[in-house]
């Protein structure tokens, strides 16, 4: 990725905290139009809280996260909600309503902000189910399916809009190695051919490697961020330990014989 | 891996031996513990406490060795064992000669303590004083009551949104809440309604007879149906059954991240899961509170015709004349607000619910607790207000 490609997400000086504890400080960071960003760490190092702050599920404690030139919190919440409809999310565990089939949880934000018709909004969502090989699933309900299609099926949930960024909450925990590898595929596919900035939260190396452009580490110990950049190059050159331990997996020198906590 | 016991030759055998600790003088300076029979997880293993009196005995003692050729099966009792012993010997200086014992052991001794403790890890025992803990309580108190009134004003700005055609909701759960709150409820409202008008007779009966006064039964049971209990019986009953279930999904939900995925589209939890449950339950609980009023007549008259051997001609007429429609009316609009109230509770702890499966359980509790705690209290207030005013 070019280093004059246009700045899509601008993280400055942000503080995340609950109540007192602070989780992370000090973090500042870009992401650029169509990098696949990886924002990496041990477990409990806040990740999914950095997610949340960036989605607007979560307000700084202090900073600022900028959409191109706009601060989403200190948008007006009209503004706020049209910056974050911008945006898709794929949760941990797909997050799909369980009162609705999939087809209707891909239809309900279609129904809500496009002036399609029923008939279309149908079809449209049919059409997202069978980009992420869902097909013929249109009418099951989430319990009815496995992890990996629910999975599936919060994609093509959060591809309803055509967001021009896609955030992903751990993508591979609990799938095989091979769901794994095809929600990677679809990922690479997803950035090149709907051109969108894409965010993932993980800290799986195969996909880590395979697709991140860019990423953060954010440190449990220091509590800030440990490295930045493309993650082969943290893996070969970084001068932090922690991180190329990380990415190497290796284990704590004192831990002989045990293996690094993913 | 490691092996987490050593397999004894009669390691099935039904008797085990007896785990037992004994102390000898290696030579000055050392002292050796002899370890025999079976140490696996269980009680009467003896404990580093014993070591450490007869350290207290042995001053000069400078190092620990063991002897475990008599050692049967072992398993985390005798590791436990160990890392008491270890820590005995850090605190007093003594050096542990690990030596002598199973490979398996020592390896996961080691194990145990390659990595340090975290500082800062263990959470401190709370030992707040009487008053700190009275003020945290108040101000949790003050805080939730902040928050149910912000609850408060959300319903209402949606409820608001709702009357200008803004409020976004799918009409499909508003017609599947209403019937599950509405004509799903019916059995257990029969049921209770009826039981309820019931007791309300035999009760009466048995005072009203003794006056020859019997035909009275109607009014009482007519009068006390109609005002109080078809209302109050169905709030109390639909708290316990919707406003818990209400609370149950949206905790549910919530622990799912649906909620979040909500919010994020742009949709607001308020308008698309609270306004549905509130409008479901204001439309159908004065239509379950008149047919538990017409249960409880029935049950009443049950007892009056065949108890009391009143005619049904009468029973009905003396309840047609005993009972205006001014009762009916207090019944019902008391039965739409106790309505409001048992979604309020119940959405309101559904939102507040946190991120794990006790935590919807206590949001359940919480919303039957709140819920009856209002009904009462309101109905306290409208027999007040009903008294004042001469309705």
């Amino acid at each position: 990725m070019p280093d004059t490609a246009e700045a899509h997400i601008t993280v400055r000086d942000l503080d995340m905290a609950y109540g007192t504890f602070v989780i992370q400080h000090d973090l500042n960071f870009t992401i650029r139009r169509g990098d696949i960003f990886i924002i990496m760490g041990g477990s409990g190092c806040g990740k999914s809280t950095l997610l949340k702050h960036l989605v607007g599920l979560m307000a700084p404690a202090r900073g600022e996260v900028l959409f191109g030139k706009q601060d989403l919190w200190k948008a007006e919440p009209a503004e706020q909600e049209r910056l974050m409809r911008r945006f898709g999310i794929l949760y941990q565990s797909g997050a799909l309503w369980s009162s609705m089939t999939l087809a209707e949880n891909v239809a309900l934000p279609l129904g809500e902000f496009t002036d399609l018709g029923r008939a279309e909004i149908r079809e449209v969502a049919s059409l997202k189910l069978a980009l992420v090989g869902l097909a013929g699933f249109e009418d099951f309900y989430p319990s009815e399916i496995s992890g990996g299609m629910r999975k599936r099926a919060g994609l093509a949930r959060a591809m309803a809009l055509d967001p021009e960024i896609l955030f992903f909450d751990e993508p591979s925990a609990g799938l095989d190695p091979i769901s794994s590898r095809m929600l990677d595929d679809l990922i690479l596919e997803l950035r090149d051919s709907l051109d969108a900035t894409i965010i993932v939260v993980t800290h799986e190396l195969a996909s880590i490697f395979a697709i991140g452009t860019n990423s953060v580490f954010l440190d449990v110990e220091t509590r800030t961020i440990g490295a930045s950049g493309p993650p082969k190059e943290l893996r070969d050159h970084s001068d932090n330990p922690r991180v190329r331990r990380f990415l190497t997996r290796s284990a704590d020198a004192t831990l002989e014989g045990g293996s690094a906590r993913g | 891996m490691v092996q987490l016991t050593a397999a004894p030759p009669n390691r099935f055998a039904a008797e085990q031996r007896a785990p037992r600790l004994s102390f000898s003088e290696l030579d000055a300076g050392t002292l050796l513990l002899g370890l025999t029979g079976d140490w696996k997880l269980k009680a009467g293993l003896p404990t580093p406490a014993e070591v450490g009196k007869r350290l207290e005995t042995a001053a000069r003692v400078r190092r620990l060795a063991f002897d475990a050729a008599q050692l049967g099966a072992w398993g985390s009792g005798l590791l436990a064992f160990l890392v008491g012993v270890q820590d005995l010997c850090k605190t007093r200086n003594i050096q542990m000669d690990p030596g002598a014992l199973p490979e398996g052991s020592r390896r996961l001794l080691k194990l145990a303590t390659a990595v340090p403790e975290r500082a800062g890890a263990r959470r401190a025992a709370d030992r707040s004083d009487f008053l700190t803990l009275v003020g945290n309580e108040s101000l949790a108190q003050w805080r939730s009551g902040g928050q149910m009134l912000e609850f408060l004003g959300a319903a209402l700005g949606s409820f608001g949104r709702l009357l200008v055609g803004k409020a976004r909701f799918r009409r499909s759960d508003l017609l599947e809440i209403v019937f599950e709150c509405g004509a799903a409820a019916l059995p257990i409202v029969t049921l209770i309604a009826f039981l309820v008008g019931l007791i309300l007779a035999f009760v009466g009966a048995v005072q009203l007879q003794q006056f020859g006064a019997q035909i009275y039964v109607a009014n009482l049971v007519g009068i006390a149906m109609a005002r109080e209990m078809g209302a109050l019986m169905t709030a109390i009953i639909m708290s316990g059954r919707t406003g818990a279930a209400f609370a149950a999904q949206l905790g549910t939900m919530q622990v799912n991240e649906e909620i979040d995925a909500l919010t994020t589209f742009g949709l607001s939890s308020m308008e698309f899961l609270v306004l549905p449950r509130m409008i479901a339950l204001i439309l159908m609980m004065p239509l379950l509170c008149i047919y538990a009023d017409l249960m409880g007549i029935l049950g009443g008259a049950l007892v009056g015709i065949g108890m009391l051997k009143l005619t049904v001609a009468e029973y009905v007429n003396q309840t047609i004349n005993g009972v205006g429609l001014t009762d009916f009316a207090v019944g019902i609009a008391k039965s739409s607000v106790f309505g409001v109230l048992v979604a309020i509770a119940g959405c309101l702890r559904g939102i507040q619910c946190g991120r794990s499966a006790s935590a919807v359980g206590l949001a359940a509790t919480s919303a039957v607790v709140t819920g009856i705690v209002f009904i009462i209290s309101t109905d306290g207030i409208f027999a007040v207000l009903t008294n004042v005013l001469g309705i």
